[in-house]
């Protein structure tokens, strides 16, 4: 057997897609214009599909500090914080991360991933027990498969399911984690974690909030789900990413535990990786200050996702279960999904094409995110442009029912 | 468990297992729950993923004999889990081949409550 033939069958997958005269996993962006056009294949295209919630990969303040702090300490750390030590700025972001959720320890990463995966895969060990929603990220699996502990799914956003789960350890020895997201990346579905943490504590379990896809969108000052849903205090870690709403890459976790930063000289995707570089923790500081002194961000946001997904529910797409800065249309076979993608891309407008098996229950959708810099003239052109497409592929009826759609937000 | 043998297929592959089974083995089972119960419920879930005419018996390698891919599999389990009132971690899903390991592997669970 070669090398590369357990891999037959998703070859087999990857050239249906290709096939298309597109490849969607490696679109070049031949120039990257603002947080919402760039140039591809030649042509201007609007970009609906980059996790730019609050569009500051181009904000003037953020640039300008990276730029400052590359001709102050250079362009990289060339190496980890435990072999080279920590800059200054890793240190200052930390106890900024920290103050902003008002815990007292942050751990910052190389990437979210490494985030979730060193976390994760380190709190729990051998005789413990890990729960995990059934959608979550690949991160979380990853960090599932490297840990001793006894791992265990809970369907998606099901508190009652995560309960039976939690009764059936019964007295066994071993902690208990339980892991859930902000923000679901696929469908845009947020968890009932209120109704979570209640499970969690009636059982005595740890809880970890991935809130990768939450931060800066959820919250009356953008922490998250965590603080929308008034369950800060009950989470013990909260993990996230800067590559989202902070426009640039990397990780961080926060606690309140106090022998939480054991971690460090324990958690291997922390310890055995370089550190961010200092124009990247330069701008992800300047980020958080513009997420901290401008709220109207966040307005501009879920009205974006207002006009989207109420735009495209009118028009009899069937779309995730509520608004959320992640929309995602439902479409009923892969094939027909990528047909319909490499459409969007020729009409000009870049979405994500998310098929099995990296999808729930085997859907098949285009993966739409929503951008605070998107205008209404954009995402009215991208209704009207997907409606027609829509019809054109007879994914949605022509002569579309006239309906009220109610928000759920 | 309400909506057993409700499909045709299903009945035959019920009633062909029913057949290999080791009797001696069902009596000894705690609590009203069979191997044939539990086999039953597996062939349910399992029976969109039927390739061709093979029935699904218990040798049936589960990855491998059906057209069942692993996310499928693993939400399977958690439905079982559910009717059988057991968890089975995921790394003990992935020791599991055969529809009998993992009856086997639930009425195991199952006695161990």
């Amino acid at each position: 057997m070669g090398l590369f033939d357990r891999h037959a069958g998703l070859l087999e997958a990857y050239r249906d897609v290709r096939t298309t005269g597109a490849d969607p996993f490696q679109i070049r962006m031949e120039r990257v214009l603002s947080p919402t056009e760039a140039i591809i294949n030649g042509r201007k295209t609007l970009l609906v599909g980059t996790n730019n919630y609050f569009g500051l990969t181009f904000d003037p303040s953020c640039m300008e500090a990276a730029i400052e702090a590359i001709r102050a300490e250079g362009t990289g750390t060339t190496g980890s914080r435990i072999a080279n030590g920590s800059y200054s700025e890793h240190v200052l972001l930390e106890e900024e991360i920290a103050a902003f959720y008002g815990m007292k320890h942050c751990m910052v990463f190389t990437t979210g991933y490494q985030a979730n995966l060193g976390i994760i895969s380190t709190l729990v060990g051998q005789g413990d027990h890990l729960l995990i929603d059934a959608d979550s990220h690949a991160s979380i699996y990853d960090a599932c498969k490297m840990t001793q502990a006894e791992v265990v799914r809970f369907k998606h956003n099901d508190p009652s399911s995560l309960e039976s789960r939690l009764r059936r350890l019964g007295d066994k020895p071993g902690n208990r984690l339980v892991v859930l997201e902000g923000i679901y990346s696929m469908l845009g579905d947020s968890a009932p974690l209120r109704e979570f943490v209640d499970v969690c504590k009636k059982y005595g379990a740890y809880v970890l909030v991935d809130e990768a896809h939450s931060l800066g969108a959820l919250g009356e000052t953008g922490r998250g789900l965590c603080e929308s849903a008034g369950v800060l205090d009950d989470c013990h870690f909260i993990v996230g990413t800067f590559s989202k709403t902070l426009g640039a890459i990397g990780g961080y976790c926060v606690s309140n535990d106090p022998d939480f930063d054991i971690l460090r000289v324990t958690v291997r995707s922390y310890m055995f990786t370089a550190s961010l570089p200092p124009s990247i923790v330069a701008s992800v500081r300047q980020a958080l200050r513009v997420v901290k002194a401008r709220p109207e961000l966040r307005k501009q946001l879920w009205d974006n996702v207002a006009t989207l997904y109420d735009g495209l529910a009118a028009q009899g797409f069937k779309l995730g279960p509520e608004h959320g800065p992640v929309v995602g249309v439902h479409l009923p076979d892969r094939m027909l999904a990528i047909g319909f993608w490499r459409a969007m891309l020729d009409a000009g407008i870049y979405v994500n094409v998310a098929v099995p098996p990296a999808t729930p229950n085997g859907v098949s959708l285009l993966r739409c995110s929503v951008c605070a810099a998107h205008t209404p003239e954009q995402l009215q052109h991208m209704i009207e442009i997907m409606t027609g497409i829509g019809r054109q592929l007879g994914v949605i009826s022509a002569t579309p029912k006239l309906r009220v759609v109610a928000g759920n937000r | 468990m309400s909506d057993l043998g409700t499909g045709e297929p299903l009945l035959r592959t019920a009633q062909l297992i029913v057949e290999n089974d080791d009797v001696a083995n069902t009596l000894e089972l705690p609590r009203l729950t069979s191997r044939v119960d539990v086999i039953r419920e597996i062939c349910r879930h399992l029976a969109p993923y039927q390739a061709g005419e093979r029935p699904i018996v218990g040798e049936t390698i589960i990855a491998k004999d059906l057209t069942i891919d692993s996310l499928a599999i693993m939400d399977m389990v958690m439905e079982l889990e559910d009717s059988f009132d057991v968890s089975i971690p995921m790394n003990v899903v992935a020791e599991i081949h055969t529809v009998d390991q993992l009856a086997d592997t639930i009425l195991d669970l199952r006695a161990k409550r």
